[in-house]
């Protein structure tokens, strides 16, 4: 402890050759304990307190933070401008997207990963594809395998992003700024994605309860086939990739169609009576082809080049 | 093709300045496309015409904003 003092006495020679009361008064130094100094710069009104707190230095063992009143002020300054900047930053972003509905997409375990991760891998035995609802409000993914998550997009983009690198770097094509470039434009066509389903959507006037969070998430399951193909073309040469990149297309292909079918073509799937006008459920039938088609399409963009 | 995001926001502030700057009366309403002939049809669903239309019309309200006293409504000036 008495290091830092002896330090800091060598640091300032002013302080030691001068007697403490009148040169500390002066310079705003008490070299009395080395951390109060730093708080000391940050006050005006240290110059006041300065003075009773050098008259106490004379015992030395005033190293204790909490003994010194200059110190306590500048934690106590600091820790409420601290909650007042986390309250300025939750109001802020909470008018954008309520936390609540953010955790629910979070709410995952192991045993839903895995068979969610079979499901998008083999999606042709799975039977019930229903959205179970529990008074209105559907299950969170613990409850529910056929509800969406955000936790498989998100660790699928990131792996992906690290694949990517290292697929560049076996073939020797690595350079930091292409994994940047690498991430950015699998986000942007997320984006997009995302963007030209909302607008189709809200075009057609389908009311269905497929938020925003939703179609991210169904944006991100093609992550996984992504990861998939990239894995068995570095694997198996140019035969694995296409052998991966026809497999995980047809099954990303199937489980679109079929969970998207019960979210937006309700009346397709109930009785066949034509309400309103004979043009709209071939139109959203024909957004959701359209969006299960889009998926190869990206798939083969974004991998192509990663496996020569 | 390799995206930014700057690339995006680029593309995303030039399509919205291409539908704020549709003009109502010289353009719109000559292809039939005007807010005039989008009432109707309370009954049944609008259609993907009319809600085009509703886009574009909010999409030009929120754009121009606070700027609405300077360009105002042509359409008053001239059926007086």
């Amino acid at each position: 402890m008495d290091l830092p003092h002896h330090g800091y006495r060598e640091t300032k020679p002013r302080a030691r050759a001068a007697p403490p009361a009148g040169d500390s008064v002066l310079f705003e130094d008490t070299s009395s304990a080395a951390p109060a100094m730093n708080s000391q710069g940050y006050y005006t009104s240290g110059y006041n307190m300065g003075g009773p707190s050098n008259d106490m230095q004379g015992g030395g063992g005033m190293n204790n933070l909490f003994a010194d009143p200059m110190a306590n002020a500048a934690m106590m300054y600091g820790s409420s401008l601290a909650n007042q900047g986390k309250d300025m930053v939750n109001k802020e972003i909470s008018r954008f997207m309520t936390v609540n509905k953010l955790k629910y997409f979070f709410a995952v375990d192991t045993r839903y990963v895995l068979k969610k991760l079979m499901i998008l891998m083999f999606p042709y035995t799975h039977q019930d594809w229903e959205v179970r609802y529990h008074r209105d409000t559907p299950l969170t993914p613990r409850q529910d395998v056929n509800a969406s998550d955000l936790y498989i997009p998100t660790m699928a983009f990131i792996t992906y992003i690290l694949l990517a690198g290292m697929a560049l770097g076996i073939q020797k094509r690595f350079s930091p700024e292409v994994l940047g470039l690498c991430a950015s434009t699998a986000l942007v066509w997320v984006i997009i994605e995302v963007l030209v389903m909302l607008l189709s959507l809200y075009l057609l006037t389908v009311h269905t309860d497929l938020s925003t969070f939703d179609l991210i998430a169904y944006s991100g399951y093609k992550y996984v086939g992504m990861i998939f193909t990239v894995l068995c073309g570095l694997l198996f040469g140019s035969d694995g990739y296409f052998v991966a990149f026809a497999w995980s297309s047809f099954a990303l292909m199937f489980f679109i169609v079929r969970s998207l079918k019960m979210k937006i073509l309700p009346s397709l799937s109930s009785d066949s009576m034509g309400m309103g006008s004979n043009a709209k459920p071939q139109l959203r039938l024909y957004i959701t082809v359209a969006s299960a088609l889009f998926q190869p399409i990206i798939i083969y963009w974004l991998t192509s080049h990663l496996v020569r | 093709m390799a995206f930014t995001l700057y690339s995006l926001i680029q593309a995303a502030i030039l399509c919205i300045n291409a539908v704020a700057v549709l003009h109502e009366e010289r353009f719109l309403s000559k292809i039939g496309w005007g807010v005039d002939q989008s009432v109707g049809g309370f009954g049944d669903e609008p259609g993907i015409k009319v809600q085009l239309m509703n886009l574009i019309r909010s999409v030009r309200t929120v754009m121009r904003g606070g700027k609405f006293k300077f360009t105002g409504k042509h359409k008053d000036r001239n059926e007086n």
